[in-house]
């Protein structure tokens, strides 16, 4: 069992969480989610098919979470004390498994294995692969099961954290607002909710399928604290997690943007669930350079 | 003329049970849908209140909460009304348990038409074919007091997600003291070789009830109670038509996808014989929970006509 390996993380001078390794300055967390936007494009573009939208929305979310912020063994994935990150849009599955990679739970080369047969990586996360939690690919199951996660740490008197990332279309499905008044209900103050509120679903726009605002009224209203932020800001990122520990449950509104760093992509349904050709591929990896 | 016989209502057995195990097995959490004192684990709620979570009529979440708490180690037991606890968050149940055969405990009760009076939707007919469809799942039907008592202390002591199913009403109690209980193993009741009654939950006794009286009309049936529909004990259904040539199943359970439905499909991939099925055909309306076992030949008489039937096909 390893230790937990205490280091004050230092941003213009406020102490933000005790962390362990591999941590990253804010500089370098910018350079790796550059590098995890490239491995999240060659993934699909090499698979043929998945997500990536979603997964350029979330990644400076993880990154701020996995390089800045939780606590965990990845030689270790089932230690007991490890804080939980429970991934919900299990559709954005690249972005975390570059995630996990870059963190050290499995190595670089296991990337090429996704939606492979016999791979490692599913085309939605599974806990087969070594640091994902839980099964995945049916929305609004995430906040639940963090939930359970976030209770068994109470009845355990263990101090870890549970994060859940949900998406913003996600919040559509009625499990979401179970999970949120039962969270409150039982008083699941180690649990913080993410929504990557990129404003994108599947078929397009979520104003236009179904409107989700007030969405921050709507979480403070079933008893969360909420706090928004931009979500392709580290600082901003870290700055709330950072606050959420202070007691919850919380709800971060992540501010972000689908397709976020290949222009053709930002903003674009499209890309929500499909695969750039050779041509769109190679144009994005300059735009990412 | 039946076998008078003492009942006892099996939803009490497990909420009962449940507290003998908190001691010994401390990992063990319940959780419920206000629904704890139909089901007894208000007994649980009382006693052990840090361990017990309420979550409301919402099945979703209470699944959902249920397969995180597996994942951090505990042994989560969820209770609710069959109808509610199986079809409600079948995809939970899918996607957060049976694919990561994660170690959950669904225990539900008011299964079957024993919920005579509240009427249609309350009649739980379709259960046993949702939870078999889902393949981690070990799918259980207690008889009696004694069998369900002996199953939950056996699925608190095997890892794995199980679905109990227990009725509303009381049901007679057909095995003794000395009778053990196996996951998986089923449980011959009643040696014979003229024909086999495979039966399950309310039809065990009605099964012995038609053996008795078949008995006198010189026929020697076999009455083998299938309280494991999942994994099924293949080798006691085979053996069963091979020794005997014809096979009647029997359950208070819709013909499709339930025990009917499992027997046929291990003859068929094995030893093809006639079978006949006792079970509900269909939805069934309110009344008094005997006038609907009644009405629908879930009876020792309907049992007894069943197997007149299936020896008349054996060739």
């Amino acid at each position: 069992m390893s230790a937990r390996i205490i280091i004050p993380f230092y941003i213009a001078g406020d102490v933000l969480a005790a962390v362990n390794q591999p941590l990253q300055t804010v500089e370098e967390m910018r350079a790796t989610s550059l590098q995890l936007r490239r491995d999240s494009l060659e993934m699909i573009y090499g698979a043929g098919s998945g997500h990536p939208g979603g997964s350029l929305s979330e990644i400076d979310i993880l990154v701020a979470l996995y390089f800045g912020v939780m606590r965990y063994d990845a030689a270790d994935p089932a230690w007991p004390d490890r804080d939980r990150f429970i991934l919900s849009k299990g559709h954005a599955s690249p972005g975390f498994y570059t995630t996990l990679s870059m963190a050290g739970y499995f190595g670089r080369e296991e990337l090429s294995s996704y939606r492979k047969t016999d791979g490692l990586l599913q085309g939605h996360a599974h806990p087969m692969t070594p640091g994902v939690e839980m099964n995945s690919g049916s929305l609004g199951m995430g906040l639940s099961f963090a939930l359970g996660h976030a209770l068994a740490a109470r009845l355990d008197g263990k101090d870890y954290r549970v994060f859940a990332l949900l998406g913003d279309g996600e919040c559509q499905e009625g499990e979401v607002w179970e999970a949120a008044m039962s969270a409150a209900h039982h008083r699941a103050t180690n649990l913080t909710a993410i929504v990557d509120r990129n404003r994108i679903q599947n078929d397009r726009f979520t104003d236009e399928v179904m409107t989700l605002e007030p969405l921050a009224d709507r979480w403070r209203d079933f008893g969360w604290n909420v706090i928004t932020c931009d979500g392709h800001e580290h600082v901003e990122v870290l700055r709330a997690l950072e606050t959420a520990s202070e007691g919850g449950p919380t709800a971060i509104i992540a501010n972000t943007v689908k397709g976020k760093g290949v222009s053709f992509m930002e903003n674009n349904p499209a890309f929500h669930g499909r695969a750039p050709n050779a041509e769109e591929y190679e144009a994005a990896l300059k735009e990412l350079a | 003329m039946a076998t008078q016989r003492a009942s006892a209502a099996t939803r009490e057995t497990y909420g009962r049970t449940l507290l003998t195990l908190a001691d010994d097995h401390p990992d063990i959490v319940v959780l419920g849908g206000d629904l704890n004192v139909s089901t007894f684990v208000h007994l649980w709620r009382d006693q052990y209140p840090e361990r017990f979570f309420d979550f409301g009529p919402a099945e979703q979440n209470i699944v959902g909460v249920a397969a995180g708490l597996a994942a951090a180690g505990k042994v989560p037991f969820v209770s609710t009304f069959s109808v509610f606890g199986t079809g409600r968050p079948y995809d939970q149940l899918r996607v957060l348990i049976s694919q990561p055969s994660l170690n959950v405990k669904l225990v539900c009760t008011h299964a079957g038409i024993l919920t005579g009076e509240d009427g249609m939707s309350a009649h739980g007919i379709e259960d046993l074919s949702l939870m078999c469809a889902l393949p981690s799942f070990t799918v259980i039907t207690p008889a009696d007091a004694p069998e369900t008592e002996q199953a939950v202390r056996a699925i608190a002591s095997t890892k794995g997600p199980v679905y109990v199913r227990l009725p509303r009403a009381a049901t007679q109690i057909v095995h003794d003291n000395g009778y053990k209980f196996e996951i998986g193993t089923a449980d011959l009741r009643k040696p014979g070789s003229d024909v086999a009654i495979v039966a399950m939950g309310s039809l065990v006794a009605p099964a012995l009830d038609a053996a008795d009286s078949l008995a006198g009309q010189g026929i020697d049936a076999r009455v083998v109670n299938l309280h494991t529909l999942a994994p099924a004990d293949e080798a006691a259904i085979i053996a069963a038509a091979q020794e005997t040539g014809a096979i009647v199943t029997a359950e208070e359970h819709y013909v499709h996808g339930g025990l009917g439905s499992v027997v046929a499909g291990v003859l068929a991939r094995n030893c093809p014989v006639p079978v006949e099925m006792v079970a509900l055909y269909g939805y069934t309306s309110s009344g008094p929970a005997n006038e609907l076992m009644e009405k629908n030949g879930l009876t020792a008489a309907g049992v007894e006509a069943a197997v007149h039937r299936a020896l008349k096909r054996k060739s």
